[in-house]
């Protein structure tokens, strides 16, 4: 395998004003791996995304894509830049599906890049020329590819904001895959699903990483997710690393339980998130 | 009878022109969610480019009317879309990030610019045409009434209805009409995936400025006669289309410009010329008591 990592995140540091939301956090996420950002609320998680998506223009730091197709800076690269040419994708932890279009067409929509070059900007699809209409058919069909691998063949044409949760979860994921990415960001996917969309979830990033190959960024709140189907975890607490590594390094890291659970209050935790600790400690020795 | 079936062609011509101007607000509106008082200025552009364009072909000497009316035509619309493009470039799109009323007085102070900018150069009396399409078909003739169909007014409802199948084409079918939907339903989102939002919303601009370029070309044909001040009324008279039919929706805006034409050509026919703006603005009112967020147009659910 390549040595050289996907995404190279060097001293990324972001300041609102006095506030210091991420403080020279430094890690790295590669190929065909998943890597999870864990930490508790606030810890600027959400943040890190911000800046590698152009929301925010980081104070410091550098965040280099070494993507097949080249190398990309992506504090320097602007807004649709960042998804046209360095290919990232990302969700939202609310989702943001474009609600009033079809199922179908916001898995276009997500290929607009391409459908816009094929067309000759367009032009060739107001006179409905052959070349642009191979083109849309093309990107019916990896929609449709996509709407088969989240079991919404049948849902095509509803509008997207009618779906249930747990499916527009999904959708947004496959709309960000047909953006065709070779980073995926993904926050907070697993947010509000119960415990067995939970695992279709998991098992679809788990196939996406294997067949596609591409990096994957995980924010996930959930530990079990993000144990589950981690290659590397990184662990922020108020805006700096405190862990990096594997799952079962993380989860013995003195300073990821000191951040989850807070310093010598073992005592007071409740029962039942006690007996949850312990048997999710036990899993990881296995 | 026969009275009201010829007003309900004149209403229609008439309709048919709101209708065009009213695209360019509710497409604006939108995207970006501004109202663009420019636009009926940008109209006014229009009518004057097609005025210069026909008087030149006219000193060459062109006079077969068909290609005179397509070369008219192209000249009216590129410019007029220049200019549509140029306001947006100059005074809309530095405020993007500013307050939402930032735009909008910048607008109404473009609108003024374009105002007395043609004022000053063209100089404020009215500007007269000879009419190019002349003559007309009687439908009906009852001996005391005649109803005639303006060959004028056919061109209108044709180019109308072909402009507005092309224009629905590329809304729903093409790749562009797809990134503008996504747009106005969340930029940023559109922009995460690789829609270059800045173009997109230029597009839309120079979209509805060539849709009121041929309105503007129409009004001088059909009217005959321009001033710089064509564009304030016609387009408050669109923009109250576009509010009625339900701003942001683009059928409303063919509707509500349909209805308003045929609401002034009524009033006028039955109860007084004077009034016919107090009629249509008067609808208006009623509409947005009664129905605030148009005919066709979705009202904002807040989702809790």
């Amino acid at each position: 395998m390549n040595d050289v990592p996907l995404l190279n995140v060097e001293h990324l540091t972001m300041r609102f004003g006095g506030l210091v939301a991420i403080d020279d956090v430094s890690f790295s996420a590669r190929n065909g791996q998943i890597t999870g950002i864990i930490g508790p609320n606030g810890a600027g998680k959400t943040t890190v995304f911000n800046c590698l998506t152009g929301f925010y223009k980081p104070s410091v730091g550098r965040l280099a894509l070494n993507a097949p197709h080249g190398t990309f800076l992506l504090e320097q690269t602007d807004g649709f830049r960042i998804a046209q040419q360095a290919r990232v994708a990302r969700t939202f932890q609310n989702i943001r599906l474009f609600a009033g279009m079809s199922v179908l067409e916001n898995l276009i929509v997500a290929q607009h890049n391409k459908l816009m070059k094929e067309s000759g900007f367009t032009i060739a699809g107001l006179l409905w020329l052959p070349r642009h209409r191979a083109a849309e058919r093309q990107s019916v069909e990896l929609a449709r590819y996509w709407l088969d691998r989240i079991g919404l063949t049948s849902r095509a044409d509803w509008q997207a904001g009618n779906l249930p949760y747990g499916d527009q979860r999904r959708l947004e994921i496959a709309r960000a895959m047909c953006t065709d990415p070779v980073l995926l960001c993904l926050d907070e996917p697993a947010a509000g699903l119960n415990a067995r969309e939970s695992a279709e979830l998991n098992e679809l990033l788990l196939e996406i990483k294997a067949q596609q190959g591409i990096g994957i960024l995980l924010i996930e709140h959930d530990m079990s997710v993000v144990m589950e189907i981690s290659d590397h975890i990184v662990v922020l607490d108020y805006g700096r690393k405190i862990s990096d590594g594997r799952p079962d390094q993380v989860r013995q890291d003195p300073a990821v339980i000191r951040a989850y659970l807070g310093e010598e209050e073992d005592e007071e935790l409740p029962p039942e998130v006690a007996e949850d600790l312990a048997q999710r400690g036990e899993a990881g020795a296995i | 009878m026969e009275y009201f079936l010829q007003q309900l062609i004149n209403g229609l011509s008439l309709g048919a022109i709101y209708g065009l101007i009213a695209i360019g607000y509710t497409m604006v509106y939108g995207i970006i969610g501004m109202i663009n008082f420019a636009h009926g200025d940008i109209f006014m552009i229009g009518a004057f480019h097609s005025l210069i364009a026909f008087l030149v072909l006219g000193l060459l000497g062109v006079s077969f009317v068909p290609l005179a009316l397509m070369v008219v035509l192209v000249i009216a619309v590129l410019l007029t879309a220049t200019y549509g493009w140029t306001v947006e470039r100059v005074a809309y799109r530095p405020l993007r990030r500013s307050t939402r009323l930032a735009p909008l007085i910048s607008a109404i102070g473009m609108s003024i610019f374009l105002q007395n900018s043609v004022q000053l150069l063209q100089g404020a009396r009215g500007k007269p045409l000879v009419s190019v399409i002349p003559g007309a078909i009687t439908l009906v003739d009852s001996g005391t009434f005649a109803v005639q169909i303006s060959y004028m007014q056919i061109v209108i409802m044709l180019v109308t209805v072909s402009l507005m199948t092309v224009f629905t084409l590329m809304i729903t079918r093409t790749t562009l009409g797809r990134a503008q939907r996504a747009c106005e339903q969340d930029q940023r989102m559109a922009s995460l995936l690789g829609v270059n939002i800045d173009r997109t919303i230029s597009i839309t601009f120079v979209i509805g400025a060539s849709l009121a370029a041929v309105a503007g070309l129409m009004v001088t044909l059909y009217y005959g006669i321009i001033d710089f001040y064509l564009g304030f009324v016609a387009g408050i008279k669109a923009f109250t289309a576009a509010v009625l039919g339900g701003i942001g929706s683009l059928p409303g805006a063919m509707l509500g410009g349909i209805l308003i034409g045929l609401i002034e050509a009524f009033w006028s026919a039955y109860f007084s010329v004077e009034y016919k703006d107090v009629a249509a603005f008067g609808v208006l009112v009623l509409v947005l008591i009664f129905r605030p967020s148009g005919l066709l147009g979705r009202p904002e659910v807040e989702k809790v």
